[in-house]
């Protein structure tokens, strides 16, 4: 299997305190990995640096091939990284479907023509609409992201991210927030996505990291504590220690 | 998943034609483009004052596409808006009122050109910081091209203005008339032109991308957008509107001084666009109209006091009232005739 | 040369009397009240009306130019400011444009348009000689005032119980309202004595800065430059800030006049420029 992401020594430091200690992570393409940690273990630092929107300390990011460590949000977006949010990041006046032609016309690099009227390529907005269709958000496309129920929204933030077509795809805790009954939805959707895309998963939820993920990583106070197949890392008693003042979440 | 909603459009075709609907001409925006010209047959004598409201309210839609869509926070406009006043006037004045130096779609041109320049420059300092950063920048460009125009007397005429701007007859046929009509006609036309393309903008996916960069920078910046080549391109199309209008003032007036530039037409057009309700288009327009006749009405009143109610207007308008008239119109149409599916604004 | 300087000194540090206030409720509240010159010009007028019309002496009128100030800011705060610090940085603007506005129509209303000339003690008039320069008396009381200011506010700030808290509250307002501090309230009074040293600054800057019912409009801008150079999280800044704007506006004009305000709106944005986040660090977490 080729390597699509790879961090080489990634620090990340803010004043005197570590956030990512010495990360070195493999990634390979159509990967179901999932990260994992106790509160506080780094992950959304992690994430955010993979993404752009921190840069780390030190240490190198590699993308396909290239290192990517100072590329900007923007140039890794368009060189197949995206990403979703743990607190949405949508725009609220838009409606899903603005929301997700917008993405598509940027991925297509359309988005500077002025000329055009927004809508007017058919087979962009068709794309759209059959993306929202798999979804399950096709009834809301119309409203008001702002107005949608918050399962929704954090649907829209997975599909945002799944318009760009990317070939790496983070997703920051899919489910937080979501009431049970809305959740099955979210965890449906991702377990759809093409097995083209290297999806790596943030959660807290276990049910959701056993069911979908082939291979765990945990993260412990910033740094890869240990890595393995889910039945290792169920099995691991250190993992059992560490996650022991959370909570029993690993019965599975 | 959930089966799919039987009102919703089921395929890509209704939801395209949902999509252009934003862009379609609405039976107001007809009415308000029939209302403006026919005010030249309907106020004869009010011509010089209608021209300049014209121009206000393009100087307010130059705004309202760097605020009301792009969300860039400025005071500074009125900076372009008097570069291009004096590049259209010392054009004129070099020609000495002869084509083809003087033509003023010429002037027009440089006036659009000067100040462009000047906005993609300055637009770099623009992209960086806070809201109040960009208040303060802006203002302070602003103000040096203001403190230029009064030093810079060899070419400016200092304080006392530039005398002898002399454009010549507009296209070569009409000659700029003492009753100010060949100068509302010029001005509508100009006007009519620009907010067609401001219009095309806004409804493009370009104005859709600035509306998302105004909503949520941050994601803009992650669906791949290049967030700050899009900012720099807006405000500099908005620095080539207030050159614009500031070259018409210059041609239908006959002149150009410091006080194009001052602090206080900024102010004003700010002021024109929040009455009017930013991100509208239509906002500055009719802000515009409504200002001056205020203005003109309030200082027949209270000669030189008229600020004061101003000043009072606007204050119940930042309290009590979100997105000036036609934000006020909206919200009355929303109540008494509640839209039928809940649409996002176009 | 020296005399030069001095009136720099005291011209800059009249500034800071003026500045400060609205530095302190800019790093406070974040919010940017464009109408805080309006203070200052209330404290100028109500020291022209004392003086010239009851003949009240100058050195009462600052004094009470301050408490008037002071509660003027008080009542406003409490009364229109407080519906604002929610709303956004351009609401904010709008709105003391507003009451800028407003100002300059009411003054203009009630003092008309000329500009105000105070005739100021006998004790103030006259010259020193000072280490080899010419020194005028006024500028000197000027200086002495607002040194004197200058060493309370920065006491308060350093020792003081009060001082304490709202060094808290610009540092950082939901971790002190987490600690039980009242910023709503440090944040009224903090914006009354802003108004009053504003209010006194006007009163004592008479005899220095023209007094038109432009007043407020003119002066915004300095404050501006004041706050951008110096930064909002300390007092000592925009101290050093105002000292610097005032020698070389001074200067400026002395030497190089035909370029005017030319020089300090260029230092003014050059600043923005090369540390725009730096100075308004606060203003972009927000």
């Amino acid at each position: 299997m080729t390597v699509v992401l790879e961090t080489r020594n990634l620090c990340k430091s803010f004043g005197g305190i570590t956030a990512t200690d010495n990360v070195t992570f493999k990634l390979e393409a159509g990967a179901r990995h999932a990260l994992i940690g106790p509160n506080g273990a780094g992950k959304t630092t992690f994430v955010n640096q993979l993404s752009g929107v921190l840069s780390p300390t030190s240490g190198t990011i590699i993308l396909n091939g290239q290192d990517i460590t100072n590329w900007s949000v923007r140039r890794r977006a368009t060189s197949g990284l995206a990403r979703t949010f743990q607190i949405n990041q949508l725009f609220a006046d838009f409606t899903p479907l603005q929301t997700i032609l917008l993405a598509i016309t940027e991925r297509e690099n359309a988005g500077s023509q002025w000329w055009r009227t927004s809508g007017a390529r058919s087979d962009f907005v068709d794309e759209s609409v059959t993306l929202l269709t798999s979804l399950g958000l096709a009834d809301v496309m119309q409203q008001r992201v702002g107005s949608l129920a918050y399962g929704r929204q954090r649907l829209l933030e997975i599909a945002i991210a799944v318009a760009a077509k990317p070939s790496v795809l983070l997703l920051d805790e899919p489910a937080a927030g979501v009431p049970e009954s809305d959740r099955d939805q979210i965890l449906d959707v991702v377990d759809s996505l093409s097995a083209d895309v290297a999806l790596v998963l943030i959660e807290h939820d276990m049910d959701l990291v056993f069911r979908f993920a082939k291979s765990i990583s945990v993260l412990v106070n910033g740094a890869l504590f240990v890595e393995g197949t889910p039945a290792e890392i169920a099995n691991d008693p250190r993992v059992r220690q560490v996650y022991l003042g959370e909570e029993e979440l690993l019965h599975v | 998943m959930s089966a799919v909603d039987v009102k919703a459009p089921a395929n890509g075709a209704t939801a395209r034609l949902s999509l252009l609907a934003g862009a379609r001409w609405r039976w107001y925006e007809i009415a308000f483009w029939i209302v403006v010209p026919s005010l030249y047959f309907l106020a004869p004598t009010k011509l010089t004052l209608l021209s300049e409201i014209l121009i206000l309210g393009l100087l307010a839609l130059s705004i309202d596409l760097v605020l009301g869509f792009a969300g860039i926070v400025t005071l500074g406009q009125g900076g372009f808006f008097g570069l291009g006043a004096y590049a259209a006037a010392l054009m004129a004045k070099w020609g000495a009122g002869t084509a083809p130096l003087s033509d003023p779609l010429l002037g027009l041109a440089v006036a659009a050109g000067v100040a462009g320049i000047a906005g993609f420059l300055t637009s770099f300092l623009v992209l960086r910081g806070s809201d109040l950063t960009r208040l303060m920048v802006t203002l302070g460009l602003a103000l040096i091209v203001d403190e230029t125009a009064n030093k810079m007397k060899w070419l400016t005429g200092g304080s006392d203005g530039l005398q002898g701007v002399l454009p010549a007859p507009v296209l070569g046929v009409w000659d700029f008339d003492l009753y100010g009509r060949v100068a509302f006609c010029y001005a509508l036309a100009v006007l009519f032109v620009l907010f067609l393309v401001a219009r095309q903008i806004t409804k493009s996916p370009f104005g859709l991308s600035l509306q998302a960069i105004k909503g949520n920078p941050l994601r803009a910046r992650t669906i791949g957008m290049p967030v700050n080549a899009r900012l720099v391109a807006i405000y500099t199309i908005g620095a080539m509107f207030a050159g614009v209008a500031g070259g018409l003032l210059a041609q239908t007036t006959q002149f150009a001084s410091p006080d194009m530039v001052a602090f206080h037409r900024s102010a004003d057009a700010l002021l024109i666009l929040i009455f009017g309700g930013a991100g509208y288009l239509y906002g500055g327009l009719i802000g515009a109209g409504v200002f001056r006749v205020m203005q003109d009405i309030l200082s027949n009143i209270t000669p030189q006091y008229w600020q004061f109610w101003l000043g009072l207007v606007l204050l119940m308008l930042v309290l009590f009232v979100r997105g000036g008239i036609l934000g006020l119109l909206r919200a009355t149409r929303d109540r008494f005739f509640p839209p039928s599916s809940d649409k996002a604004a176009p | 040369m020296l005399t030069i300087l001095f009136d720099g000194v005291a011209y800059g540090m009249l500034l800071f009397v003026l500045a400060v206030g609205l530095c302190v409720t800019l790093g406070l509240m974040n919010f940017i009240n464009l109408a805080h010159g309006a203070f200052a010009m209330a404290g100028g007028y109500l020291t022209v009306v004392l003086l010239n019309k009851f003949g009240v002496s100058f050195y009462l009128c600052l004094p009470a130019a301050f408490v008037f100030c002071a509660i003027l800011g008080a009542v406003l705060e409490r009364t229109l400011y407080v519906r604002l610090y929610d709303k956004s940085h351009l609401d904010q603007v709008l709105f003391s444009i507003a009451i800028i506005f407003m100002s300059i129509a009411t003054v203009d209303y009630f003092m008309g348009a000329s500009q105000q000339i105070v005739n100021l003690p006998p004790s103030l008039q006259g010259r020193l000689e000072f280490l080899g320069a010419s020194v005028g008396v006024y500028r000197l009381f000027v200086i002495i005032i607002c040194g004197l200011m200058t060493i309370a506010l920065q006491y308060a700030l350093a020792r003081t119980r009060f001082g304490s808290r709202l060094r808290a509250a610009v540092d950082d307002g939901r971790v002190a309202r987490g600690m039980g501090i009242d910023v709503t309230k440090i944040f009224a009074i903090t914006f009354a004595v802003g108004s009053g040293l504003a209010g006194l600054g006007g009163a004592l800057g008479t005899g220095i800065l023209s007094l038109y019912p432009t007043f407020p409009l003119k002066y915004m801008i300095l404050f501006l430059i004041v706050i951008s150079v110096g930064g909002t999280t300390t007092i000592t800044g925009p101290f050093f800030a105002s000292i610097l704007l005032g020698v070389a506006d001074v200067t400026g004009k002395y030497f190089l006049p035909s370029f005017g305000g030319f020089f300090i709106y260029t230092i003014m944005v050059a600043v923005l420029i090369l540390r725009p986040q730096g100075l308004f660090v606060r203003g972009a977490s927000r």
